[in-house]
């Protein structure tokens, strides 16, 4: 690094002098001149970045237009994208024809919110031991602690199958929450560590000076200052929690008062065909406060998704 | 600061509840799991231990070699797929161009939204008779007929890859696009004053100084791709014909389709020391790089 910047120095100082007028003309932008692209460059990296966003909006652009179509123009050839005589009809039918849906849509909220509570109360403090204390096996202990990431609830089905009927949580809440949270805990931990690692020692030191305790110094110190770090995990554990539930709630719960939304939308498919316009619907209503969310909050997954690995 | 001895059991503390949680919801069952992959268990509550029975079964009789290559090919191109795109991606998200932080949302929703809604609708757009790639494709005349893509064995394949890529791509791009900005600027710009083409610089700066964030991520997707089961357990459960049936669809029809408890746990046992060689590779890689670069 330190080369490389070394051997350009004399560079910087040969080319400078021929290309000092340019260099006053392009001064006047304010974009420094690294950043300066060609006409043809410019568009060809927003046509690259409309096939790109092309790629990924497209299931939903797809599915909201269907969402607007009425059953017979879906069942029917040949296709057309845009909706004829498009409605909000299955807006409105969506309710009748499940009616458990507003509590799926809860139930994906609850199992959600419930999961991160957890997560954050066991990851609080498990993630301030690691960062400030050194132990023999500390290093290892967290190692064990990302290692589960390498295990999917998948595999780990069978035993967590019997796990969850001999403690009897079978078709409750609790069979989706409690193995839905532990697969969270390892990374949020490592997330808050990195966190909690850039607040300076010297507070802790200062706060034992003056005979505070270790525990008054853990809520009195550090919990007000890790409180953004804490906001980014929960909201981490909480997009990880509302995305993922899948297989805990097909496999541990057969209740349809307590099934999440992806589990319920399968109350669509019907005997004769899937009412696919009013799935679709059901589906923008229930993702709708999330997407919202996101909007004011994507700084804050940008940090979460990043912080832990790229900088440490 | 006083007494290590304390220290250390207040860390001991503050670190049990997630320990014991870890271990009863994600150890034990893990030993479980090996332990009941060398017995007979299955829904009755009595079985037997039958040592390398399961194994050797599983390996010998069916197709479970079949599977794991399937298992492969279906993970390599899915993510080398997911980190192409998403590189590609990110490079053009980190471009200094007018509405970055519209389109950095914008790339966003797969991730965030329930894993199985995103798939519902890839379920429908794979609709042969009235889906959308099926019925553009009749509209601008490249197919004369419906293309039934989840109903063909080898369309179906790659669809579930399609849909695993859509899935996988913004962790990628937003990952890749923070390690990129993570790149001290002062590298470009002598680069730049020494008349190094945009080209140049991306293959000779961003690129190299990039390889670490890669190898994480690619061990990341190859983690989550391998043991990824809602995509294709909603779009095909498996088939057509078993062609679209990885270990974990394979071990989930094993034990919790057909009860075979033990005999899923052998398949189950396997998928763990896969994913387990990709670890040691990755860290031998990322050792393999830091002494490089020490040199």
């Amino acid at each position: 690094m330190s080369q490389l910047a070394r051997t350009a120095a004399p560079a910087l100082e040969a080319t400078r002098t021929p290309a000092k007028p340019l260099a006053r003309i392009k001064a006047r932008s304010t974009k420094p001149m690294i950043d300066r692209y060609k006409w043809y460059e410019v568009v060809a990296m927003y046509c690259g970045m409309a096939v790109f966003l092309f790629f990924v909006l497209a299931p939903f652009i797809e599915g909201f237009l269907v969402s607007l179509k009425p059953l017979a123009q879906l069942f029917s050839t040949p296709y057309s994208f845009i909706p004829k005589n498009g409605s909000f009809d299955s807006y409105i039918n969506m309710w009748t024809s499940v009616p458990a849906l507003g509590m799926h849509i809860f139930n994906s909220f609850f199992i959600s919110s419930v999961v991160t509570l957890i997560v954050i109360v066991i990851v609080v403090p498990a993630a301030y031991a690691f960062a400030r204390f050194q132990f023999t096996g500390s290093a290892l202990l967290l190692g064990g602690f990302l290692a589960v990431n390498m295990f999917s609830g998948a595999v780990l089905l069978i035993p967590l199958l019997r796990l969850m009927t001999s403690l009897r949580l079978l078709n409750t809440y609790w069979a989706m929450i409690v193995p839905g949270a532990a697969f969270l805990i390892p990374s949020s931990i490592w997330l808050l560590r990195t966190y909690m690692m850039r607040i300076p020692r010297e507070l802790d030191e200062a706060a034992w000076v003056d005979g505070a305790s270790r525990l008054y110094t853990l809520r009195r110190v550090i919990l007000p200052l890790a409180m953004p770090g804490i906001v980014v995990v929960a909201i981490m554990t909480f997009i990880g929690a509302y995305a993922q539930q899948f297989i805990f709630a097909l496999t541990f719960n057969s209740k349809t008062e307590f099934m999440p939304l992806p589990i319920g939308l399968f109350a669509f498919f019907g005997k004769q065909e899937v009412q696919w316009n009013e799935l679709m619907a059901a589906s923008f209503v229930g993702i709708l406060p999330v997407m919202i969310v996101i909007i004011f909050l994507q700084r804050y997954l940008v940090a979460g998704l990043t912080a832990g690995a790229v900088k440490q | 600061m006083t007494s290590n001895r304390s220290a250390v059991l207040f860390a001991l503390a503050l670190l049990a509840p997630a320990l014991i949680y870890i271990l009863i919801i994600v150890a034990y069952p893990l030993v479980d799991t090996i332990i009941l992959s060398f017995t007979n268990a299955a829904l009755r509550p009595t079985y037997d231990w039958v040592g390398w029975a399961n194994y050797q079964r599983i390996f010998t009789a069916g197709n479970f070699t079949e599977v794991i290559l399937r298992t492969f090919v279906w993970t390599f191109f899915s993510v080398a797929t997911k980190m192409i795109i998403g590189t590609l991606g990110a490079t053009l998200l980190n471009a200094a161009i007018p509405g970055q932080t519209v389109f950095r949302i914008l790339t966003m929703p797969p991730w965030i939204v329930p894993m199985a809604i995103g798939i519902f609708m890839w379920g429908w757009m794979y609709n042969g008779q009235f889906g959308m790639i099926s019925g553009l494709l009749q509209n601008f005349g490249v197919i004369s007929k419906p293309w039934p893509i989840l109903a063909q064995g080898s369309s179906a394949f790659w669809a579930t890859i399609v849909t695993d890529v859509w899935i996988g791509v913004p962790m990628v791009t937003i990952y890749m696009l923070a390690a990129m900005q993570s790149i001290p600027k002062d590298l470009y710009e002598a680069a730049w004053t020494d008349g190094a083409s945009r080209g140049y610089r991306f293959r000779r700066i961003t690129l190299p100084l990039l390889v670490p964030a890669l190898l994480t991520m690619s061990l990341l997707s190859m983690i989550a791709t391998f043991n990824s089961f809602d995509i294709i357990w909603i779009l095909t459960q498996g088939g057509p014909s078993n062609t679209t049936t990885t270990m974990i669809i394979d071990t989930y029809k094993t034990a919790i389709g057909s009860r075979k408890y033990g005999e899923g746990a052998a398949r189950a046992v396997v998928i763990c020391i896969f994913v387990s060689i990709f670890c040691i590779v990755y860290f031998r890689a990322v050792r393999k790089l830091s002494q490089g670069e020490a040199k």
